[in-house]
C-alpha cells in the first residue's frame, strides 16, 4: 500500500491531496483581506480544518497511520480549541466588531499571486526522485508559508497576527506530512509549538491591551521615537 | 552509554516545575544557581565519558566545547542574576510572582540550549532553538514597559519567522536524505548526513541550505535580519540580555555550522562560504557604523555582539583550519566577554538608575571596581591586547590577509571602527564629571572577574588540550 506514489499517478490520490493544499492555499488568500476579526478566525478554523484532511488523506495513500494523529491534533487543537479560545478572547476585549482597515487589499493580493508563482517555480522544478506528489504539496505548503507571512507583515492587530503565525504553522505541518516517513517527534514538537505560541499571544495580547488600551500594534510604534532605535 | 546526555538535560525537567511553584524568590534564586551548578558539573562530567553517537543525540568534540561553554555561562550568570534581581524587587520593578516565572523560564531555555546542541536529529536541534527562543521572547517582556513588550513582539514577529524558515529548511533536507538514506530516523541524524551528502541531490540541498541560513541566520542577529537583537537586549533584564549575547546566538550559529558541515561533504553545492563571508561582513561593518549612534549602554553592547556574530560567520566563511580555529575560539572569548560586559553593565544600569550613556558619567570616582570591571571587559572586547578577543582576531586576520587580502582589509576596517566606536562612547562613562548617585550598590563580582580572568588567561596562553582540541573541532568544520 502506497509504496510508490510516482509522476504517473494521475488518479484519485493525486487529485484529492491537490484539491485539498489547494483549498488550503485559497483560505490563505481569503486570510490576506478578511476584514472583520471573526471572520478571520472562521477562515482559520476552516483552514486548519482542510489540513486535518490533507494530513488524514496522506496517511491513507502512504499508509501511516501515525498521520493520524497530526490529522487529529490539527482538527482538535487548531480546527476548533484554538479558535474558540481566541473568538473568547476578542470578545472579552470587546473587539469582535471591529472592523480592521486592510490597507491595500489589491497590491497585497497581487503581491501574494507572485508569492505563489515563486513558490512554485522554486519548487517543482527540483529533480532528484522526489515525486511529483510532494513536490506539489512542497510549493502549496511554501505558498501557505509565505501567504502567513505576509499577513503579518500588512497586518497591524495583534489578532490577525497571530492568525498570520498559525497559518504559517499550517503550512509547516502540510509540507512535513508531505515528507514521506518523516519522523512524529516533529509533528508532535509543531502542534505543541503552537500552544505555547496560544500562550505566548494570550498574554501579550492582555498586557498590549493593558498598557494601550488597544490591539493595535501601531500604537507601540509610538513609542520608538526618540530613542533613535 | 548515553546517560550523562540524559542527566545534563533532566536537570532543567526537574528544575523548571519545582522553581514555578517555589514562592520564596531567595530560595528560588539559590535553586536556580544550583540548579545551573548541577547541569555545568553533568557537562564536565560529559566531557570525560567516551564519545557517542545514537540517531537522536550525539555528543562530539564539536558540541561538548560548547556545552560546557554554555552550561559554565549560565551558572555564572544565574550567580549574577540572584543579586541582580533581589535590586529590582526592591525598586519594585519585579514581584515576587514574576520571579517565579523568570527562575522557571531560566532553566528551560538553559535545558532548551543544551537540548539543541546534544541533538542529533536535526529536527530536535530545530525544537530546542525554538524553545529556547520562545522563552527568551517571554523574558524580554518581564518588565512590562511599553518598551519591553514592544521588543518582544518584535523578536517574536522576527523570531517566527525564522523558526518557519528554519523549518521548511530541515524538511527540505530530510526530503533528499530520504532518497539515500531511507525513511525515518537516519534521515535526520546530523551525522549521518554528513558522512551521506555526497549522493544528494545539489540543487535540493541548496536550497534547503537558503531556507537554513535566514532561518537561523535570524536567531544568529545577521545583518539584515538582526532588527530583533537591539530592541531584546536592551529592554530585558540583564542577566537575559547577557545569556543572549554570550549563549543563545552561539547555539543559532552551532546549528548553521551543522549544515555547514552537511553541504561540504557535496562539491556541486552553492558556495556556502561565500555567502557567510558576505553576510559576516556586512554584519560587522553595518554593526560598527550603527555603533557610534548609541545612547543606551545595553543597545550600544547589543550592537558589538551583532559585530561579532559577524566576525564568527566571516570566520567560519573563509574556513580552513586556521580560519575555523579562530572562529571556534573568538566564540568562546565573545561569550565569555560579552557576558562579563553586561554583568557589570547590569550593575551600573542598577546603581545608577539609568541605561542612558549620557546620564553615566564618571563612573571611576563614584564606583571604581564596577568602572574597572567595565573597562576591562570593553578593552577585551575591542580586541586590544593582552586579552582573548585579541588572539583570536590576530588569527583571523592574518590567516584571511593569506587567502583572501582584499575581505581582510574590509575585516580589520570593520573591527576598527568598532574600537573607535567603543572608546568613543565609553570615554565618558568611564572617565567623565562624575554624575548621580554614587552610592554604593550590592554587586556580585565574581562572575564578572573570572569571566575576565579566563579571557586574560585565553589571551597570555592557551592550554595544550584546549588548543588540540579547537584543532580537531577545526578539522571536522573543513
Amino acid at each position: 500500500m502506497g509504496t510508490d506514489i510516482g509522476t504517473d499517478m494521475g488518479t484519485l490520490a493525486f487529485d484529492f491531496a491537490h484539491f485539498l493544499a489547494g483549498g488550503m492555499l485559497v483560505m490563505s488568500f481569503l486570510l490576506l483581506y478578511q476584514d472583520r476579526i471573526t471572520a478571520v478566525l472562521n477562515v482559520y478554523a476552516m483552514q486548519s480544518i482542510l489540513l486535518a484532511l490533507a494530513v488524514g488523506w496522506q496517511s491513507v495513500i502512504q499508509g501511516a497511520p501515525h498521520l493520524l494523529v497530526t490529522a487529529a491534533i490539527a482538527l482538535i487543537v487548531k480546527g476548533f480549541i484554538i479558535p474558540t479560545a481566541l473568538h473568547r478572547i476578542v470578545r472579552r476585549l470587546g473587539i469582535h466588531r471591529e472592523i480592521e482597515q486592510v490597507i491595500g487589499a489589491g497590491p497585497t493580493m497581487l503581491t501574494g499571486l507572485a508569492l505563489v508563482a515563486l513558490s512554485i517555480m522554486l519548487v517543482i522544478p527540483i529533480g532528484g526522485k522526489v515525486s511529483l506528489l510532494v513536490r506539489e504539496d512542497l510549493a502549496f505548503a511554501l505558498a501557505v508559508i509565505l501567504l502567513g507571512l505576509l499577513m503579518m507583515i500588512t497586518r497591524r492587530n495583534a489578532v490577525t497576527q497571530i492568525v498570520g503565525f498559525m497559518s504559517i504553522e499550517n503550512g509547516l505541518i502540510l509540507a512535513a506530512t508531505g515528507a514521506r516517513g518523516m519522523p512524529l517527534v516533529v509533528e508532535i514538537s509543531v502542534a505543541f509549538s503552537v500552544l505555547i505560541v496560544l500562550f505566548v499571544f494570550g498574554v501579550f495580547v492582555f498586557r498590549i491591551r493593558e498598557r494601550f488600551d488597544s490591539v493595535d500594534v501601531s500604537a507601540l510604534d509610538r513609542f520608538r521615537g526618540g530613542r533613535g532605535n | 552509554m548515553t546517560a550523562p546526555v540524559y542527566t545534563l538535560l533532566l536537570i532543567p525537567v526537574v528544575a523548571v516545575p519545582l522553581l514555578a511553584v517555589t514562592g520564596n524568590y531567595r530560595i528560588g534564586a539559590a535553586l536556580n544557581v544550583l540548579a545551573s551548578g548541577l547541569t555545568l558539573l553533568a557537562a564536565i562530567a560529559l566531557m570525560f565519558t567516551p564519545r557517542v553517537r545514537t540517531d537522536i543525540f550525539i555528543v562530539d568534540d564539536f558540541n561538548i566545547y560548547l556545552v560546557t561553554l554554555t552550561a559554565f555561562v549560565g551558572f555564572t550568570t544565574s550567580i549574577f542574576s540572584a543579586t541582580y534581581i533581589s535590586h529590582e524587587l526592591e525598586i519594585g520593578r519585579l514581584t515576587p510572582a514574576y520571579l517565579r516565572f523568570y527562575h522557571a523560564l531560566y532553566q528551560a531555555m538553559l535545558g532548551a540550549m543544551n537540548l539543541a546542541l546534544l541533538a542529533n536529529n536535526m529536527g530536535l536541534l530545530w525544537v530546542g532553538l525554538e524553545v529556547a527562543t520562545l522563552t527568551t521572547v517571554i523574558m524580554v517582556g518581564l518588565y512590562r514597559t511599553p518598551e519591553a513588550v514592544e521588543a518582544a513582539w518584535k523578536y517574536f514577529i522576527l523570531g517566527s519567522v525564522g523558526i518557519a524558515l528554519a523549518f521548511f529548511g530541515t524538511l527540505l533536507v530530510y526530503l533528499v536524505a530520504q532518497e539515500t538514506l531511507g525513511e525515518g530516523l537516519p534521515a535526520m541524524a546530523l551525522d549521518r548526513l554528513a558522512q551521506a551528502s555526497a549522493a544528494f541531490d545539489p540543487q535540493l540541498l541548496s536550497l534547503a541550505f537558503v531556507f537554513l541560513l535566514v532561518g537561523y541566520g535570524t536567531k544568529v542577529g545577521l545583518a539584515p535580519f538582526h532588527a530583533w537583537l537591539p530592541d531584546a537586549h536592551s529592554e530585558g533584564p540583564t542577566p537575559i540580555s547577557a545569556v543572549l549575547s554570550g549563549l543563545l546566538l552561539n547555539v543559532a550559529l552551532y546549528a548553521l555550522l551543522r549544515f555547514k558541515i552537511v553541504l561540504a561533504g557535496n562539491t556541486e553545492t552553492l558556495n556556502v562560504g561565500a555567502i557567510m563571508i558576505a553576510l559576516g561582513l556586512l554584519s560587522l561593518v553595518f554593526a560598527a557604523f550603527m555603533l557610534y549612534r548609541r545612547r543606551d549602554i545595553k543597545r550600544l553592547f547589543a550592537y558589538s555582539s551583532i559585530e561579532h556574530m559577524g566576525i564568527m560567520t566571516f570566520a567560519f566563511g573563509i574556513g580552513g583550519p586556521l580560519a575555523n580555529f579562530a572562529g571556534l575560539l573568538h566564540m568562546t572569548m565573545h561569550s565569555l566577554t560579552k557576558s562579563a560586559i553586561f554583568f557589570s553593565v547590569g550593575h551600573i544600569a542598577q546603581a545608577k538608575g539609568t541605561q542612558n550613556i549620557a546620564s553615566i558619567r564618571g563612573l571611576s570616582t563614584t564606583h571604581p571596581v564596577l568602572a574597572i570591571g567595565l573597562a576591562l571587559g570593553v578593552i577585551a572586547i575591542a580586541g586590544m591586547p593582552p586579552f582573548g578577543v585579541f588572539m583570536s582576531e590576530f588569527l583571523l586576520v592574518s590567516s584571511s590577509f593569506e587567502r583572501q587580502p582584499v575581505f581582510a582589509i574590509i575585516l580589520v576596517a570593520g573591527i576598527l571602527v568598532a574600537f573607535g566606536a567603543l572608546i568613543l562612547r565609553l570615554q565618558n562613562v568611564l572617565f567623565g564629571e562624575a554624575t548621580g548617585p554614587a552610592e554604593p550598590v550590592k554587586a556580585s563580582y565574581l562572575p564578572l572577574f573570572v569571566h575576565l580572568a579566563l579571557v586574560l588567561m585565553a589571551g597570555l596562553w592557551l592550554p595544550e588540550p584546549v588548543v588540540h582540541w579547537f584543532r580537531t573541532v577545526a578539522g571536522q568544520l573543513g
